[in-house]
C-alpha cells in the first residue's frame, strides 16, 4: 500500500456539518410535537411541505450552480431552514405562503449569497419578515389552541387542515383561528394588562398552550447546549436582556406593560433564543461578541413588541442584529494567549 | 496523590481518543543494531553540523562524526560502530519532505564503544565547562523541535530563572515514550533534573504530568523519596495540548508567555523529560546522545511497544522489528497524530526528536472527507488554546486578507491542530494557517528584498557620482602636484635642501598590502560562494542577493589579484629601510600563509577521499597557496636580510573598506532574518540573536563611519580647489528652469488654470535655489579671489592692454592720414593719441605691479596647500590608529571557538596591514612636519607678528559679522561680500599660524 502525505493533524473527531444540522433538527422535535398537540396538524403539514420545497429548490439551485447536489443536500441546512420557517408560520397559512417563503429563504437569502456559510442574514427570518410585511392577514391569523380545560375548543381534523392549507377557499378554518396573545395584548384598546387577563378568553384559558410550546423549545435548546452545538452566550444574553428591560418597564407601569414572564413565554421568544439567534452563520463570532449580539436581540424584541407595528418582533430583531454582526466582530476579538489586550477595530 | 501546587487552566483544548494503552503493555526493549545508520547532519534547530570524519573511515559507537557549527547547533555521534560509506543527500523526517545531507554508516555489528568517561563530581566543575561537556554530547531537546540543550542551560547567566519546568505531559495521543521512560528510569530523570538545577539554580522546580499516567507518577514519587531534590510533581488534567510549552507554563504557573517572547523572558525554562535522561547519561557516563525511546504503534504494527532505538535507525528496520503489516499500513506518521508529519519513505531515519512512529491503518486514520463550507459554528474557537478565532483566520487566509489575519494574531497560532480536529465541516484549518504564514513571510521577505534593491540602486548611483567627482579631483590633484613639483624645483634651485622622500614613497605600490587585499577579497569571495551554495541547497531566501554579492566579490577579487600581479611585476623600487614592525608582520604573514596552505591541503585530501566537492578547484587553490607561501617566506627572508624592497603606500584604500561594508551588510541582513525567524518560531535564542544583530550593526556603522571619515579627509585635501565652472553651469541650468517655470506659470495664469498658484510657488522655489546658487558662486569667487585673483586680473589686464594698443595704433594711423591730407582735425587727433598712449602706459604699469605681487601670492598659496596636506596626513595617522585599535579589539573579543575560524585569521591579517599603514602614515607625517618647521625657520617668519595679524583679522571678522546683522536689507549684499573676504583673510592667517605654532 503506498503511503500518503498529508499535513497534521491526522486525527479528526468523527462528525460533520450534516450531523450538527441533524442534531438541531432533533432538538426541534419537542417544539414540533407541542405545536401539533396544541394547535393541530397545521404546523406539521407546514414543516413537511416546507421541507419538500426546500430540498427540491436547493437541489435545483445547486445543480444550476454546477455543484455536486448530494454533497450539498447532506448538510441538511435547507431542511433546518424549512423546519424553522414551518414552526414560525401560522399553522393554517395557505400553501403559497410557505412556497413564497421557501423561495425567498433558499434562493434569495441563502444561495444568492453563495450558499451555506456565506449568507449574512438568517434565511428563515428573511422569509418570515418578508411574508409578514407582504401578507399581514394570512400571517396574523393564528390557530386557536386546544386547551384541555377549555370549553369546546378542539383542533381541526387532519383532512380539514389539509384542505384549509391547500384549497383556495379557507372557509373550514373559520372559528378555528384567532389572534396570538401578543396581538391581543397590543390591541387591547382601553383595557389595562390586568384586565386583559380576565377579558380575553384566550389569555384566560389558552395561554397555557403557549407556555407549553415555549417549554418544549427550551428543552430542545438545553439539549443542543448539552451537545455543544452552540454556547450559552447568545440565548442567555438575549433572554437576560429581554427579562431585564421588560421587568424594568413592568415595575414602572404594571398597567401598561405585560410582565416579563409573558414576554418570555409567548410568541417566538424561545424559538428565537435557541434556534434562530444561535444560527452560527449569521451571528457574531467570538463569545464576547455573542453576548452583545444576544443582548441586542433581546432589547430590540422588547422595543418592537412594545412600540412597533408588528405583533412579534423576533424576526426583525434577529435581522437587525445580523446586520450588526460584522461590526461587533471587529470590536470583540478575544484576548489571545500572550497578549495583554485584545486587538480591536478594522484592519 | 494530591497536587501541592495550584493547577491553573488554559483556554480550549480537546480530548481526542488517547490510544496510549496499546503501547504500554510491554517494557522498553533495545531495538537491534541495524545494518545501516543514517545520521542527518541537522537533527536540531540551528545550523547543520559539519562532518569531521571521512568517507571510508571506521568509526566507533559514540564517536563524534559531525561537529556543531556556531552557537546554535549540536554535535552528532555515531550510534554504532562501522564504516562511513557516504555523506550524501538522503530523505529525512522533515515537514517539507525534502532530502538533506546525511552521514551514512555501514554498521559492523560489533557495536564497539569509543572510550568514554563521565564526570566524577560535576559540581566540582565550573559551570561553563559542565555546559560544554553537555554540548559535546550533542544533547538537543527531545520533545519538540530539538533545540540545542546547552543554549538553554546557559540562560542562567543572563536571565533569572525562577521556575524550571520539566515537561512530562505527553499530551499527544498514541505516544507513550515519556510515560514508559518515567516508569522505568525515574532515577535517571531525577539525576538529570539535578544537573539542570545545579546549572540554572531555579527557585522552583515542577514536573508537569497528565493524570492519565498514574504509574509514571508513582514511579517518580518513589524515586523522589530517595532523592534530595526539592521538586513538585504537578498532575494536570488530561487535555490536548497541555504538553505545549506555553500551555504547560500556563497550567503550572498561571503565567502567559507574552506573544513573541520566550519563556526565559518570564523567568521560566522548560526541558523535556527525555532530555533530562540524555543529560544524565552524558554527565554521569560520558555517553553522547545516540539513542532514544521511540513508541512504535498504530493498527498496522503487531508489536506495539517502546524501543530504545539508535539514532539513525531507518524506519524500515524499526517497522520490521515491530512486525508491521505493510499491507495494512496506510499512513506512516512520525510524531503524534495531532502534530506529527507523514512520511512516504521508510528509509527515513529516527532522529533525536523522533518520539513516535505510527503505522496507521485506513480504519484508524481514514482520509479526511471533503471540506464543507464553514458554518461559523465556533467550535474551533472554543478549543483553540491560543484563544484565536480560527474561523476568522480561515476566512482571511482563504481570501488572502493577510493583514487581517495578522491582526487576528495568526502568528500566535501554535499549529496544534485542535481546531482542525473539531471542525464539523472538516476544513483543514491548520493547512490554511501554514499557507498564510508562509505567504506573509514571503511577502515580508520580498519587501525586504525590494527595499534592499532600492538601497543598492541608490548606493550605486551615489557611487558613480562619487567616482566622477573623485576622478575630477584626482585630475586636479595631479595638476596641483605638478605645479608644486615645479615650484619645489624652483625652490631647490634657489635654496638647496634635502629632497623629500615622503612623496616619492606614496606613489609606489605597496606589494604587501595589495597581496593581502587580494587574499582578503578571495576569502570573502569563497565565503560568499559557500553561503550561496548553502542558500541554494536549502532554497532559502536571498539567493539573488547572495548571487549579486558573489559576482561583485569576484570582480573585486580579480581586480585585487591583478593589481597585485602588476605591482609584483613592476621593477623593484629604491630600497627603503623597512619599519621595524613590518618584519614581524612579514613573518606572521608567512606563517599564516603556511597554515592556510596546510588547511587547503587537508581539504583537498578530504575531498579526494570522499570524492566530493570541487577537487580541481581545491587543487588550484593549493597551488596558489603554495606559491603564496613561498613568496611570503621569501619576502620575509629578504626583509630580514635588509633587502626588503616593498615600499609602504599611504594611498587610501576605500575599496577594501567598501567591500567590508557590503559583506558586513550581508551579515547583518542574514542575522536579522535568522533573528526574525527565531522570534516567529518563539525560539528562546531570539534575544541572543538580537544582541548579535545589534553587535553586527555596530560594526557596520563603525565601518561606514570609517569610510565617511576617509572620504572627508580626501575631500578636505581637495577642498581648496573650488570648481566655479560647475557652479556656473548649475546656475545656467537653474536659470533655464526658472525661465521655463515662469513661462509655464504665465500661460497657466492666462488660461486661468487652477494650477497657477502651485506653479507660482514652484517658480519662487526655483528662484530661491537660483539665488542660493548665485550666492554660492559669489562666495566661491570671492574666496577664489583671495588665492587666485591675480591670475584672473592679469589676463583681463593683458586683454585691456592689447585692445588699448590697437586703439593707439588706429589713432596714430588716422592722425597720420589727417596730417597728410592737411585736415584741420590733425591737432586734435594728436592730443587724442597721446592720451591713449598714456592710458596704455598706465595699464602696462599696472600689469607689472600685479605680476610681481602674484608671484609673492603664489608662494603663499603653495604654503597653504602644504598646510592642508599636513592636516590630511595627520588625519590619516589617526584614522589608521583607530582602525588598528578596532581590529585589535575585535580580535580580542572573539570567543575561544571563533579564534580558530577564518574570521580570526582574516582579522590578524587586517591588523598586520593596519599596523603597517599606521606606521607609514606616521613616518610620513613626522617627516613632513619636520620639513615644515625647518622651512619656517628658513623663511624667518615672525611668529609673533603673525599671531597679532591673525588676532586682528579675527576681530575684523567679528566686527563685520556684527555690522551685517545690523545692516538693512539693501546694504546686506555688500557687507556679506566684505565679510567673506575678511573671513578668508583671517582664515588664511590662522592657517599659517597653526602651521608654525605646533
Ligand atoms: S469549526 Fe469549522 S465550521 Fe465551525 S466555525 Fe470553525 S472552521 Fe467554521
Ligand atoms: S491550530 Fe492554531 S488556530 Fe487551531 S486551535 Fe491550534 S492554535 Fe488555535
Amino acid at each position: 500500500m503506498s503511503l500518503i502525505r498529508i499535513t497534521s493533524p491526522h486525527a479528526h473527531r468523527s462528525g460533520s456539518t450534516g450531523n450538527v444540522m441533524l442534531t438541531v433538527l432533533l432538538a426541534t422535535l419537542p417544539g414540533l410535537a407541542a405545536m401539533t398537540f396544541f394547535f393541530g396538524w397545521g404546523t406539521l403539514i407546514q414543516v413537511i411541505w416546507g421541507t419538500l420545497l426546500a430540498i427540491s429548490l436547493e437541489a435545483a439551485v445547486v445543480k444550476l450552480r454546477g455543484r455536486p447536489v448530494s454533497f450539498y443536500l447532506t448538510d441538511y441546512s435547507a431542511v433546518v431552514t424549512a423546519v424553522l420557517l414551518g414552526l414560525a408560520l401560522p399553522p393554517f397559512a395557505p400553501w403559497w405562503v410557505m412556497t413564497v417563503g421557501i423561495i425567498v429563504a433558499i434562493v434569495i437569502a441563502k444561495q444568492m449569497y453563495g450558499g451555506m456559510g456565506s449568507n449574512p442574514f438568517n434565511p428563515a427570518m428573511v422569509a418570515y419578515a418578508l411574508l409578514l410585511v407582504s401578507f399581514p392577514v394570512q400571517m396574523t391569523s393564528w390557530a386557536a389552541p386546544f386547551v384541555m380545560s377549555g370549553e369546546g375548543w378542539a383542533v381541526l381534523s387532519l383532512s380539514d387542515t389539509l384542505s384549509a392549507i391547500f384549497s383556495s377557499i379557507p372557509a373550514a378554518i373559520d372559528g378555528h383561528t384567532m389572534a396570538t396573545p401578543l396581538d391581543i395584548m397590543r390591541h387591547r384598546g382601553g383595557f389595562t394588562t390586568e384586565e386583559m387577563w380576565t377579558e380575553s378568553t384566550l389569555l384566560a384559558n389558552g395561554i397555557g398552550a403557549w407556555h407549553a410550546v415555549s417549554a418544549a423549545y427550551v428543552m430542545g435548546g438545553v439539549f443542543l447546549l448539552y451537545r455543544k452545538i452552540f454556547t450559552w452566550h447568545t440565548p442567555v444574553a438575549m433572554l437576560g436582556s429581554l427579562t431585564l428591560i421588560s421587568t424594568l418597564f413592568f415595575l414602572i407601569a404594571p398597567d401598561q406593560f405585560p410582565d416579563p414572564f409573558f414576554h418570555l413565554t409567548v410568541g417566538a421568544t424561545m424559538l428565537g433564543a435557541f434556534f434562530i439567534a444561535t444560527d452560527p452563520v449569521t451571528s457574531a463570532t467570538s463569545n464576547k461578541g455573542k453576548l452583545w449580539f444576544g443582548a441586542g436581540i433581546g432589547l430590540l424584541i422588547f422595543i418592537i413588541r412594545t412600540w412597533g407595528n408588528y405583533p412579534d418582533a423576533v424576526a426583525f430583531a434577529v435581522l437587525l442584529m445580523n446586520l450588526c454582526a460584522p461590526f461587533i466582530d471587529q470590536y470583540t476579538q478575544p484576548r489571545s494567549y500572550g497578549h495583554a489586550k485584545p486587538n480591536r477595530g478594522a484592519k | 496523590m494530591k497536587n501541592t501546587v495550584r493547577v491553573h487552566s488554559f483556554h480550549g483544548g480537546i480530548h481526542p481518543p488517547e490510544n496510549k494503552k496499546q503501547s504500554t503493555g510491554a517494557p522498553i526493549t533495545m531495538a537491534p543494531v541495524p545494518s545501516r545508520i543514517v545520521l542527518p547532519l541537522q537533527q536540531h534547530i540551528g545550523l547543520p553540523a559539519d562532518p569531521v570524519v571521512k568517507v571510508g573511515e571506521r568509526v566507533l559507537k559514540g564517536q563524534l562524526v559531525a561537529e556543531a557549527i556556531g552557537r546554535i547547533s549540536a554535535n552528532i555521534h555515531a550510534s554504532t560502530s562501522g564504516v562511513v560509506t557516504a555523506i550524501e543527500s538522503h530523505p529525512v523526517p522533515h515537514m517539507s519532505g525534502m532530502p538533506a545531507d546525511c552521514l551514512i554508516i555501514e554498521a559492523d555489528g560489533n557495536d564497539e564503544w569509543i572510550e568514554h568517561q563521565g564526570l566524577e563530581d560535576y559540581t566540582q566543575l565550573p559551570k561553563p565547562e559542565l555546559i560544554e561537556f553537555i554540548r559535546q554530547a550533542g544533547v538537543a531537546g527531545m520533545g519538540g523541535a530539538g533545540f540545542p540543550t546547552d543554549v538553554k542551560l546557559h540562560l542562567g547567566d543572563d536571565h533569572i530563572v525562577n521556575t524550571l519546568i520539566i515537561n512530562a505531559a505527553e499530551c499527544e495521543p498514541y505516544i507513550t515514550a515519556d510515560d514508559m521512560l518515567m516508569r522505568e528510569r525515574a532515577e535517571q530523570i531525577l539525576g538529570g533534573i539535578e544537573i539542570i538545577a545545579h546549572l540554572l539554580k531555579p527557585l522552583h522546580i515542577m514536573v508537569g504530568i497528565e493524570d492519565n499516567k498514574p504509574q509514571a507518577i508513582r514511579a517518580l514519587h518513589a524515586a523522589l523519596d530517595n532523592s534530595t531534590l526539592n521538586l513538585d510533581i504537578v498532575i494536570t488534567p488530561t487535555k490536548y495540548p497541555s504538553g505545549g510549552e506555553k500551555q504547560l507554563i500556563k497550567l503550572l504557573t498561571g503565567i502567559e508567555v507574552p506573544s513573541g517572547k520566550i519563556p526565559a523572558d518570564v523567568g521560566i525554562v522548560c526541558q523535556n523529560i527525555g532530555t533530562t535522561t540524555a543529560i544524565f547519561k552524558a554527565v554521569t557516563y560520558g555517553e553522547p546522545l545516540i539513542s532514544r525511546i521511540v513508541t512504535v504503534t498504530g493498527q498496522a504494527a503487531r508489536h506495539k511497544q517502546n524501543y530504545e532505538v539508535r539514532i539513525g535507525t531507518r524506519f524500515a528496520d524499526l517497522l520490521d522489528h515491530s512486525d508491521v503489516d505493510r499491507e495494512q499500513m496506510y499512513r506512516l506518521i512520525v510524531g503524534g497524530p495531532m502534530m506529527g508529519i507523514t512520511v512516504e519513505d521508510e528509509q527515513i531515519p529516527v532522529i533525536k526528536t523522533t518520539n513516535c512512529v505510527i503505522a496507521g491503518s485506513v480504519q484508524e486514520m481514514p482520509p479526511q472527507p471533503p471540506a464543507q463550507a464553514c458554518i461559523r459554528c465556533g467550535m474551533c474557537e472554543q478549543v483553540c488554546p491560543a484563544e484565536l478565532l480560527p474561523q476568522q483566520l480561515h476566512w482571511f487566509a482563504k481570501g488572502r486578507e493577510f493583514d487581517k489575519a495578522r491582526n487576528h494574531n495568526l502568528f500566535d497560532c501554535i499549529e496544534c491542530g485542535a481546531c482542525s480536529y473539531i471542525c464539523p465541516s472538516n476544513i483543514p484549518l491548520v493547512q490554511y494557517y501554514r499557507f498564510a504564514k508562509a505567504e506573509i513571510r514571503k511577502e515580508d521577505a520580498e519587501q525586504r528584498k525590494s527595499d534592499h534593491a532600492r538601497i543598492r540602486f541608490e548606493a550605486r548611483l551615489e557611487r558613480l557620482e562619487r567616482a566622477k567627482v573623485e576622478k575630477e579631483e584626482r585630475r586636479k590633484q595631479r595638476a596641483a602636484d605638478a605645479a608644486r613639483a615645479q615650484a619645489a624645483k624652483k625652490d631647490a634651485a634657489l635654496t638647496p635642501k634635502p629632497a623629500s622622500t615622503a612623496n616619492a614613497e606614496s606613489s609606489e605600490p605597496d606589494l604587501k598590502q595589495l597581496k593581502s587585499n587580494a587574499a582578503i577579497a578571495r576569502t570573502k569571495l569563497r565565503q560568499a560562494e559557500k553561503a550561496l551554495a548553502n542558500a541554494k541547497d536549502k532554497g532559502q531566501e536571498g539567493v539573488d542577493t547572495l548571487q549579486a554579492t558573489v559576482i561583485q566579490l569576484q570582480e573585486k577579487s580579480d581586480k585585487a589579484e591583478q593589481a597585485y600581479q602588476q605591482a609584483q611585476n613592476a621593477p623593484a623600487k629604491a630600497p627603503v629601510a623597512a619599519p621595524a614592525s613590518s618584519l614581524k608582520d612579514l613573518k606572521n604573514n608567512a606563517a599564516i600563509a603556511r597554515t592556510k596552505l596546510k588547511k587547503a591541503e587537508k581539504q583537498l585530501a578530504d575531498a579526494e577521499a570522499s570524492g566530493e566537492g570541487d577537487i580541481s578547484a581545491l587543487k588550484a587553490q593549493v597551488v596558489t597557496l603554495q606559491e603564496r607561501t613561498a613568496k611570503a617566506t621569501e619576502v620575509y627572508e629578504n626583509a630580514e636580510s635588509g633587502k626588503d624592497n616593498s615600499a609602504p603606500a599611504i594611498a587610501l584604500d576605500t575599496s577594501g573598506l567598501e567591500a567590508d561594508i557590503v559583506a558586513m551588510q550581508g551579515k547583518v541582513d542574514k542575522a536579522e532574518t535568522a533573528w526574525k525567524t527565531a522570534v516567529e518560531s518563539g525560539s528562546p535564542a531570539a534575544d541572543k540573536m538580537a544582541a548579535g544583530v545589534a553587535k553586527l550593526k555596530d560594526k557596520l556603522t563603525a565601518l561606514q563611519d570609517e569610510l565617511a571619515a576617509i572620504k572627508n579627509a580626501s575631500i578636505a585635501t581637495a577642498a581648496p580647489v573650488i570648481d566655479t565652472c560647475e557652479l556656473e553651469a548649475d546656475i545656467v541650468a537653474m536659470q533655464a528652469k526658472v525661465d521655463k517655470g515662469e513661462a509655464a506659470w504665465k500661460t497657466a495664469l492666462e488660461s486661468g488654470s487652477p494650477a497657477a498658484d502651485k506653479m507660482a510657488a514652484g517658480v519662487t522655489k526655483l528662484k530661491d535655489k537660483l539665488t542660493a546658487l548665485q550666492d554660492e558662486l559669489a562666495a566661491a569667487k570671492s574666496s577664489a579671489i583671495a588665492t587666485a585673483a591675480p591670475v584672473i586680473d592679469t589676463s583681463e589686464l593683458e586683454a585691456d592692454i592689447a585692445s588699448m594698443q590697437a586703439k593707439v595704433d588706429k589713432g596714430e594711423a588716422a592722425w597720420k592720414t589727417a596730417v597728410e591730407s592737411g585736415s584741420p582735425a590733425a591737432d586734435k587727433m594728436a592730443v587724442g593719441v597721446n592720451k591713449l598712449k598714456d592710458k596704455l602706459k598706465a595699464l602696462q604699469d599696472e600689469l607689472t605691479a600685479i605680476t610681481t605681487k602674484s608671484d609673492a601670492k603664489q608662494d603663499e598659496t603653495q604654503m597653504q596647500s602644504e598646510a592642508l596636506d599636513m592636516k590630511a596626513l595627520k588625519q590619516q595617522v589617526s584614522i589608521m590608529r583607530t582602525k588598528l585599535k578596532k581590529a585589535e579589539k575585535q580580535l580580542a573579543e572573539l570567543s575561544e571557538d571563533e579564534k580558530e575560524s577564518a574570521l580570526a585569521s582574516e582579522l590578524i591579517a587586517e591588523i598586520d596591514q593596519l599596523k603597517l599603514r599606521h606606521g607609514t602614515a606616521k613616518t610620513t607625517y613626522d617627516t613632513a612636519e619636520a620639513e615644515l618647521i625647518a622651512a619656517a625657520a628658513q623663511e624667518g617668519i615672525d611668529l609673533k607678528q603673525l599671531k597679532i595679524d591673525a588676532a586682528l583679522a579675527r576681530a575684523a571678522v567679528t566686527k563685520a559679522e556684527r555690522a551685517l546683522t545690523k545692516a538693512e536689507d539693501d546694504g546686506k549684499q555688500t557687507l556679506e561680500e566684505e565679510l567673506l573676504a575678511i573671513r578668508a583673510q583671517a582664515e588664511k592667517l590662522n592657517a599659517t599660524l597653526e602651521r608654525f605654532s605646533e
